[in-house]
């Protein structure tokens, strides 16, 4: 963790003219909440304006999510109060919170996949014939209505939801908050998983949402998505409220150091590549419906960045050459042999390693004990004949949590009693210790906070150092320039330009990845 | 986790210890040293079935058809034996194990490569291989005077104070032991219970693990079947009818939880010889059968309870890390 040599001190802006007019919609003042062992929220505070955006900003663990929940009715504070137009109230449920027209959006959307998008809007409040049963045609036209308000009318109310894209099911929740008319809608991290264009959509749907009078409260990351599109910030850090004002008067560097306590300048580690021999060839690599014809070699001791818009393909690139999706055509070669793996564990056995992007669902196996998480990938070196050989597995464990600065009690402690970070050092021992040649990273950094991210960024400059390979995929520009020896870029499933990383810059990337010429 | 579990267990035990107070106190006898040992004999076979079953529910499957597998393989096993009581014991045990093995990979086949929802597969095979049992009889009865002397005595000849039945058990027992925790196939059992996805990308075949555990099952009804048909003399269609809900109840009981990932060779045991004790003890203090089917079942609604209070539990700290988040 950062250390924090300056008191926790809050900064207010004073007030301003013209602002005591606008009353905010919901303040929430002295809200405090902890769970067992931890102290979520202390005495926070945060107020939502009418026709206002409010940026939550804070490294992971501020309290973010904790205080989403209670405006959403799931927890109860502890202490404080919550007031509503001037009102004060209390959302002992998520029930209560929606009667209030308060409405979250969050990271992975939570609609019903199944149903239809008419469905999804008007889920517990469908409009009704005289006898009580649910009037479809009606549900079906307000659905129709709700979208073309919106400027979404390319959605199809009678959509399955399953069908539909990260970004237009963005829509179809915000179409859900138009129809319950909500008030305050809360977008927690809504940008996470879409494209750019995506988020411009986004934006303009934000803008839309203004314009209609709503108190809009927007959690991010990404310090340009807060500038472009809120009014007013408020941040976290460490369960506490350290600052709030108005985007106009503050300038990035002061909200950093408001985050982290001190100026963190996310400088990329300075590294003397040492580039070798190709390590791995990829040629005409085809898949039916995923990615066409793609080429390219990495060499020992390269970090070569994967770099694209959501859904150009480069993970399900990465899967294929990590043997958990096949492929219709095209070579991979390791070392100058050509391998053709059937499942991950040939890739891990010829050794490629990937590294998945959703670190909860794909990577940690919450349940198994710290060493047994660790080993999994190489049970087969582990065991003799299919018998384990524990004390091999203990030690394996150990050497490579040791490398890492694992803080835990024991190795055999269940690796869900874990902090996310130390978590996430779980994983990538469990992948180093397959002993890789090339280890496939998909967006490494995705999600956590400043501090951590620079921890994995030295990480990486290390194995490379040791003369691995690292394919890096990611979709943020500042890691792609400030990592990468060398730049693919995907659009549409295939391989648009490769770049050497020598004098690269954004634009170019993004004209590539988006398809618009110089 | 794995301290939870045990006290799980712990709790399982003193339940069970618990039980046999209360039976002892209407009728003293029962906490005899023999007595116990008779009970576990007669629960001999229930531990073994409900073994076979934690490992396929550990991947968060589930194997109906292991009554049916235990009524065909015990028929076949019979009519060997009358037809030709020249063979030995040993020699039909195998046989039992090849043909529940073969009834167990045809489930699993059809779960791995045609990937169809086990419930769906051992429903269907359910019936399928019951029906197989008639078709190979032709609806006949195996009676014990059909039977030879050694087919039936096998297991229970008594061997350093336990019959032979037992000591299967207990063997099955150790070798289930040994096999959850020591081994790559075990532990890959219960990671791609609790994490598939996860264990799909550290390179762990789930389609494979999960045919293997059938396979598992399927040896397990096997022997069982062997070993039933001897234990009550008589082959019949009827075998063990619905018996296949008694062993998902032991597992229940033992703690194995039905979303898979979370149970031990420890709870599958006792949760069987819970079951064991209720059947053995209730008729002896009088106590009617349907009181003997409600005991059993509320047995099984607490279980659940308490097991999903544990997996809340370990959920709260899930919920914390995404606090934290």
């Amino acid at each position: 963790m950062l250390d924090n040599p300056h008191p926790a001190h809050v900064v207010r802006d004073p007030p301003r003219e013209g602002e005591g007019k606008v009353a905010p919609r919901l303040t929430l003042s002295g809200i405090s909440k902890s769970f067992p062992g931890v102290r979520a929220l202390h005495n926070v505070s945060l107020s939502l304006y009418p026709g206002q955006v409010t940026a939550l900003i804070g490294e992971n663990g501020a309290g973010k999510s904790t205080l989403v929940k209670i405006m959403t009715g799931i927890y109860q504070p502890d202490a404080g109060e919550i007031s509503i137009d001037g009102q004060a109230t209390t959302l002992p449920s998520a029930h209560a919170a929606f009667g209030h027209g308060i409405t979250a959006i969050h990271q992975e959307t939570v609609l019903f996949d199944d149903l239809s998008v008419a469905e999804n809007i008007f889920l517990g409040h469908a409009p009704r014939t005289r006898f009580g049963t649910i009037d479809w045609r009606t549900m079906r036209k307000n659905a129709r209505e709700v979208l073309e308000t919106m400027r979404a009318g390319h959605i199809d109310a009678d959509a399955r939801l399953k069908d539909l894209g990260i970004a237009n099911k963005h829509l179809v929740a915000v179409a859900r908050a138009m129809s319950i008319d909500a008030r305050i809608v809360i977008m927690d991290e809504p940008t996470a998983a879409l494209s750019m264009k995506e988020i411009e959509e986004l934006f303009l749907l934000i803008e839309f949402l203004k314009s209609e009078g709503k108190a809009v409260l927007f959690i991010s990351h990404k310090f340009d998505e807060i500038y472009r599109i809120a009014d007013r910030y408020t941040v976290f850090r460490d369960g506490e409220m350290v600052g709030e004002g108005l985007l106009k008067d503050t300038g990035q560097n002061e909200i950093v150091r408001m985050m982290v306590g001190r100026n963190v300048d996310h400088i990329f580690p300075q590294r003397e590549p040492k580039i070798g021999a190709p390590v791995l060839s990829v040629s005409g690599l085809s898949h039916p419906t995923e990615f066409d014809d793609i080429g390219f070699e990495l060499r020992k001791g390269e970090i070569l960045g994967f770099y694209g818009l959501v859904g150009a393909g480069r993970s399900e690139v990465m899967q294929a050459i990590a043997g958990i999706t096949r492929t219709s055509r095209g070579t991979i070669s390791l070392d100058g042999n050509s391998i053709a793996p059937k499942s991950a564990a040939d890739s891990i056995e010829a050794g490629i390693v990937y590294v998945p992007e959703e670190r909860g669902k794909q990577g940690v196996v919450i349940g198994l004990p710290i060493f047994q998480n660790v080993s999994l990938p190489s049970l087969a070196r582990t065991s003799k004949s299919g018998v384990l050989k524990l004390a091999e597995e203990f030690s394996l464990a150990r050497s490579y949590t040791e490398r890492l600065d694992l803080r835990a009690s024991s190795l055999s402690q269940d690796v869900g009693t874990l902090s996310g970070g130390n978590q996430q050092k779980v994983v990538i021992a469990k992948w180093l210790a397959t002993t890789p040649k090339v280890i496939i990273l998909d967006e490494p950094t995705k999600g956590i906070d400043i501090g951590s991210k620079a921890a994995v960024h030295g990480f990486m400059a290390e194995l490379v150092a040791q003369g691995l390979s690292v394919i890096m995929v990611s979709s943020e520009l500042p890691e792609i320039l400030g990592m990468s020896d060398r730049v693919v870029v995907m659009r549409e499933g295939r391989i648009a330009a490769t770049y050497d990383n020598k004098g690269l810059d954004a634009e170019t990337l993004v004209r590539t990845a988006a398809g618009i010429a110089a | 986790m794995k301290n939870f579990l045990k006290y799980r267990e712990i709790w399982l035990l003193a339940g069970i210890v618990l039980l046999i107070g209360l039976i002892s106190t209407r009728f003293p006898g029962f906490a005899d040293p023999a007595n116990l040992r008779q009970v576990f004999n007669d629960t001999s076979i229930l531990m073994i079935l409900a073994l076979g079953q934690m490992v396929v529910i550990l991947t968060r499957s589930i194997d109906l058809s292991m009554a049916s597998n235990l009524c065909f393989t015990g028929m076949v096993v019979a009519m060997l034996n009358a037809a030709h009581p020249a063979i030995p014991i040993p020699v039909l045990i195998v046989i039992a194990l090849l043909v529940g093995l073969l009834l167990g990979a045809i489930n699993g086949f059809l779960v791995w490569r045609l990937n169809i929802p086990s419930i769906v597969v051992t429903l269907g095979t359910l019936t399928i291989y019951r029906g197989a049992t008639f078709v190979v009889s032709g609806g006949a009865w195996v009676n014990a005077d059909q039977m030879s002397p050694d087919f039936i005595n096998f297991q229970r000849a008594a061997f350093l104070g336990l019959p032979v039945l037992s000591w299967i058990a207990l063997f099955v027992i150790a070798l289930f032991f040994l096999a959850m925790t020591r081994t790559q196939i075990g532990r890959s059992i219960y990671a791609i219970g609790v994490n598939p996805t996860a264990s799909v990308y550290a390179g762990i075949d789930v389609g494979r693990t999960k045919f293997i555990v059938f396979c598992i099952s399927g040896m397990i009804g096997g022997l069982a079947g062997y070993l039933w048909i001897s234990r009550y003399v008589i082959a019949s269609v009827e075998v063990a009818n619905g018996y296949e809900l008694n062993i998902i109840a032991a597992c229940v009981i033992g703690g194995i939880s039905i979303a898979g990932g979370i149970g031990s060779v420890g709870g599958a045991v006792l949760g069987a010889l819970f079951l064991g004790i209720i059947s053995n003890a209730l008729p002896v203090i009088n106590i009617s059968p349907f009181w003997q089917m409600a005991i059993s079942g509320s047995a099984i609604i607490l279980a659940v309870v308490l097991n999903a209070r544990g997996e809340r539990r370990q959920g709260r700290i899930i919920l914390r890390k995404a606090e934290a988040a």
